[in-house]
Order: C-alpha cells, then structure tokens, then sequence
C-alpha cells in the first residue's frame, strides 16, 4: 500500500468528497489562497475555485454561524478552525445552534456540519494555541466528535463525517500531520463514525489512546513487551458516539484499564470513559484504573514545563505497570497524577 | 391562512386585496399574541413566550417582500415574523402549549419555531444569534445557485453582539442576498437603547460595512413594506446586504414571564397611541380601500381563525414520554 502523510491525507478526503458532491464547500481563515495554515487545504481554491473554498475575515462566530445556516439550507459545509481554542469565540453557533437544531425542532432539520480544529500542544505555542476541549464538546448532546490517529483513519473518517448528516467536531492534532502511514488507494475508503480500532492486541492490560497519544502508546507496548508485559492498545477514533463494546471486550480479557488523553485531567475525557468502563465492566477489572492525561495548568511555552505538562512515555509505561500492581508487585516510580497548581 | 402576500409580485400600485390582506395579518398576529396572555394566566403555557403586540407592521410589511423561494431568521419575539410568512397558527400555539402536534413537537416552545418548508429556519432563543445563521444561508443558496434572499430579523440589543459585526461585515464582502431588519423598539428588557448604544441610530452602522441603510417608521406597514422591498431587489440583483432599521415599541414587557416593568407608563401609552393596526385601519377608510363593515368582516374572520387554531391547539395531546430520548442525531 501507497505511503501518505496524515495532513495529506486529510486534503485527499476533502478533495475527493469536493468532487463527488456539489454541495460541499469549505471555508475558514487561510483555507483559500495559502491553502490553510497546515497545509491541509492545499490546492482546493485552485481545482473548485472561490465558491466553494472560502477564505473568511477573522470573525469565528459568523464563520460557525454560516455553517450552520448553509447547512439548513442544504449545503454541506466543512469549516476550520486554525487552533481547536478559536472556537471557544464560535461557541454560541456550535452548541446552541448546529447542535440543537435537529432536536428543538422536533426532527424537522438535519445539520451536515464538519468542524475542523488542529489540537497544537507540543510546539510551544502556550495556553491560547494548545487546548484540547474535546470533553467540552462530548458533553454536549447533538454533536458527534472524532480525533483520527493515524492518515487512513483521517481519510476515512473525514470522508465519513463529510456523508454524515449530523454536526461533528473532526479533532486533528498538529503533530501528527506529518506522520506518515498507509493510506488505500481507493476514492471509498471510509471509515465508519463510531466504531473503535484494536490498534495492538495484548492480553495483560488495555490501553485507550485519543489522537496524539495512540502511537505513544503504542510505542510502549512495543517497550513493554520486551518486559513481558503485553498490551492492547485501542483508539476509539469516535469519541462520541463512543464504541463501548470493543473497550468492554478488551477489559473483559485483560482485566486492566489505562485510559490516555491529551486534555486536561479534571473533567476530561478520561474521566467520562473511567466512568463508562466502572459501570458496564466493574467486575471484570483486576486493579483500579488508570488515567494519563495533562496536568491541570494552562499549557506554558518552555520546552522543559511543557513537557512536564504533557501525555509522555513514561506517563504510559508506568501507568501499565501500576495497572499490573497485583502481578509485578509495587514499581519504583507509582503513577500519581501530574501535579496540579492550588 | 392565504399566503397570496408573500407571493405576490412587487407592482408598485399595490392591489387591494394585498393591502387588506396585510390587514388581517396584522390583526391575526396580536389575536394570537393576546390569546397567549389568557392562555398564559390559566397556566396552559409550560414554558415563556415574548410579545410581538405593538410591532405587527415590521413583520407584516418586511415579509410582503418574500417569495417562495427566499428565508427568513426570526428572533425570541418571532410569532410575527411566523405568521406573516404563512406559518399555521394552530401549529403554531400548539408549540406554544408544547403539544404533539406543535412545529418542533413540542421540544422546542414559542422560541424555536421553524418551517424550513417555508424557508423559516428558526426564531432563536439566542440576542444576535440569528444574524449569521442568516449571513450562511445567503452563501448556501448561492453555492446552490438559486435567487433566494434571506430576511434577517433581530432588535436593537442584537447590535451589541459581536456576530451582529461579524456578520454584517461577512456578508458585505461577499455582497449575499440578505437583509439585515433590525426590529429597534427601544428597549433590551430592561436596557434603553439610548443607554446600551453608542450610535442613536443603529442605521448609521451600515457605513461601516459601505452597505445600504435606511431608517423606517416599524409602526406604518407601507412604510416597511417600500423599504425592505427596496433592499430585497437590490439583493435579488446581486448587489449585496442592505441594514434597515425600524424604529417601533413592544406595549407587553419583556416576556410574560417578566413581572417588573421599569419603562415610563408615559412613554407606553404615547406609543399605544401610534398603534400601527388602528394607523393603518384609518388610512385603509380614508383611501376608500375598505369600508369599516368590510373591516369588521376581516377582524371577526380573525377571531374565527384565531379561536380554530386555539382549538387545534389544546385538542392537540402532550407529546409522549417517550419521544423526549428521540432525535438528537439525524
């Protein structure tokens, strides 16, 4: 199989999905003329022309907002915001507009809306360029929300959210845009909303990684299986709608849960699937479960502070290790969340 | 209800079926209104509702304007802008009774009523939310290459949101067919526009975004009917958002949730006293469009129409329990 980038990966599925359907446009700030500021709507103006790649002034609730009227009227709008924390000026339009406008209207509209937001922690840009709110959004009924890990997962799943007719917040991380893998050929590759990958198998302990934190992951299984310890590792892909079956199957087998994500701890992701797993698969667990998320502060800048903030490695491993507590015995370094500042 | 006047042509000598037909829209708007205040003091209403009582001549004269194929964004206060478009005001008052057979099935009030059969995407319980939802449905029909114009309705408080800036300055730059109608009746609940505004007139914001604007009298239904037709053509022909403002006054408070009144008593009865519906009653007698038994024949049509959609309304069951857990997704 051919090898291709995530962020060209995602240009492909936009490209493609332009193609096969009229009505879907795209517009944001610099998604035109210098093809976004990513990289990932490169040469759209120039194959579809002004109309149907729009560059925006800088004014995120009437570009939210635009989408959600084009999307009543019957377009199909794909819109992007350049830092995932942009949108927090365009929350009034996504989470008392798109995503309630099926239900208080008693099923009358349907919102095709696509949502495009990078997640940039890990290249210093501070606490206004490094968010990642994904809970925000999972919190809110009406809203599908999706963070792809790997380029064909990004291609599939945008393509996905593109033929979905529901508003959906497509999380992509910065770093991993240029991460390469490989990508079927085919214009129908899809991946469907909803359903989870197994991305490693392993019988001792289950890891679920979100976006950034899967090939983290997945490169400590591989270190830990030198240590004998196998892990699984599964990536969600839909935070929400979430496929809760393949997380209870694994946990069923290895009787231990690590749970990754890149928001903050408190109130996170992590926290909600911790819940999840508690009530539907409490009895299958053999040790409590762990949660590997971003301290509680505002991301700094300083490569040392940010590192100290951040989802790393040996976050990982030593949760997997404190998560086998039972088998190996106490480890050295014990997994404590990351320090909070009170 | 005939929908003849939002279909009609825009022929400058206007026929006298279209001006009495404005008539009676004006009047089956504050029958509806008033209903819901006795509706509302036997405890039928779950929820709120905003009054339109005293602006009837906006909605009425801005929505003569539309086609079949144009769009129109409503307000927390859009009973009006509903009925002048054609909505069904049994449909109507069941939503405001939160019925099953109500636009939105009950889920949605008197704040989230849509007809997007009849290019009515919403009134929004959101000050200024409505604006740019407007400014997209002007992009989207021209991606789908169709001649519709959006009629983008909001009050005086919307002009203090950022999206009211956002939009207006989106839509300029890309010269959409919208129509910005900004309802100024001079209060924001209990907010003066002369305190909450630094412009007096929120018309002279057009020039910040170099688009149209004209001041209008909300209380003369000719009046607005010229001036949003004016705007509308100019944006069927491609050249862009126009701003209108149209001054006029809520008689109700806030909502009829809202029990403390600060506005001067004075004030609400000289504005009483410029009620649009007995304005435009006398001139219709005075051109000889209508004789006052003719009129008296509309208002008791009214009251008829009126009294079968309050029927339709309460004969309509709560919605079923179940139907609370249905359709948050496509």
């Amino acid at each position: 199989m051919r090898t291709v980038s995530y962020a060209e990966a995602l240009n492909e599925a936009l490209k493609e999905e332009m193609r096969r359907d009229a009505l879907v446009f795209m517009m944001g700030e610099d998604v035109g003329k210098m093809g976004g500021l990513f990289k990932v709507t490169q040469g759209l103006l120039e194959e579809f022309g002004p109309q149907r790649v729009i560059d925006t002034p800088i004014s995120e609730a009437a570009i939210a907002g635009a989408g959600v009227g084009s999307a009543l009227v019957g377009t199909r709008p794909v819109i992007e915001f350049q830092f995932l924390d942009f949108i927090t000026i365009a929350m009034d339009q996504i989470v008392n507009h798109a995503a309630k406008s099926r239900y208080m209207t008693g099923g009358m509209v349907s919102l095709p809306l696509v949502i495009r937001a990078p997640v940039c922690a890990g290249i210093g840009l501070g606490a206004q360029h490094s968010q990642s709110l994904e809970a925000w959004f999972v919190h809110v009924p009406g809203i599908k929300v999706v963070m792809p890990s790997t380029p064909a997962d990004a291609k599939g799943l945008l393509k996905s959210a593109i033929r979905d007719n529901n508003p959906i917040l497509f999380l992509e991380h910065r770093l991993l845009y240029a991460q390469t893998g490989p990508v079927p050929e085919e214009t129908e590759h899809l991946v469907p909303l909803g359903l989870a990958e197994v991305k490693r198998s392993g019988t001792d302990v289950t890891v679920v990684a979100t976006g950034r934190t899967v090939p983290l992951a997945l490169t400590v299984a591989s270190s830990l299986s030198a240590e004998g310890i196998e892990v699984e590792v599964i990536d969600p892909r839909t935070l929400k709608p979430l496929d809760t079956a393949t997380i209870v199957r694994s946990v069923k087998k290895t009787n231990r849960l690590v749970i990754v994500n890149d928001g903050c701890r408190t109130c996170g992701y992590a926290a909600e699937l911790m819940a999840v797993i508690m009530e539907e698969s409490f009895f299958d667990l053999d040790a409590p479960i762990q949660r590997v998320c971003a301290a509680d502060v505002p991301m700094p800048v300083a490569a040392a502070l940010q590192k100290a903030v951040m989802v790393s490695e040996e976050d990982i491993a030593t949760a997997c290790r404190v998560a086998m507590v039972d088998k190996l015995g106490r480890p050295g370094n014990p997994s404590e969340p990351k320090e909070t500042q009170t | 209800m005939k929908r003849d006047a939002t279909r009609r042509g825009r022929s400058p000598d206007l026929p006298p079926d279209t001006l009495l037909e404005w008539y009676r829209q004006m009047c089956s708007i504050r029958a509806f209104e008033r209903e819901i205040v006795s509706l509302n003091k036997a405890g039928l209403i779950p929820g709120t509702a905003h009054l339109y009582i005293g602006m009837e001549a906006i909605a009425v004269g801005a929505c003569a304007s539309m086609k079949r194929e144009d769009f129109l964004t409503s307000t927390h206060r859009g009973h009006g802008h509903a009925i002048a478009r054609g909505l069904d005001p049994g449909r109507m008052m069941a939503e405001v009774l939160g019925r099953s057979d109500g636009y939105c099935r009950g889920k949605g009030g008197s704040m989230h009523i849509t007809d997007i059969s009849l290019g009515m995407l919403g009134a929004d319980g959101i000050v200024g939310g409505g604006i740019p939802v407007a400014v997209g449905a002007g992009l989207g029909t021209r991606l789908k290459g169709g001649r519709s114009v959006v009629f983008c309705f909001f009050g005086e408080g919307a002009c203090n949101q950022g999206s009211f800036h956002e939009s207006l300055n989106m839509a300029a730059i890309y010269r959409l067919p919208v129509v910005f109608i900004c309802e100024n009746n001079l209060w924001a609940l209990s907010g003066p526009f002369a305190e909450m505004s630094a412009v007096g007139s929120i018309v002279d914001r057009a020039a910040s975004y170099e688009m149209p604007g004209e001041k209008v009298d909300g209380n003369d239904v000719e009046a607005v009917f010229r001036a949003v037709d004016k705007a509308a053509s100019r944006a069927r022909k491609g050249t862009g958002p126009s701003l209108l403002e149209c001054l006029s006054y809520r008689w109700e408070g806030h909502s009829i949730f809202t029990r403390v009144e600060i506005r001067p008593q004075q004030e609400i009865e000289e504005w009483k006293r410029r009620d649009p519906i007995e304005r435009y009653r006398s001139r219709l007698l005075e051109r000889g469009i209508a004789t006052p038994s003719l009129l008296q024949r509309i208002d008791l049509e009214v009251a008829a129409s009126l009294d079968s959609a309050v029927n339709f309304a309460k004969n309509s069951p709560p919605p079923d329990k179940a139907t609370a857990f249905e359709g948050v997704y496509s």
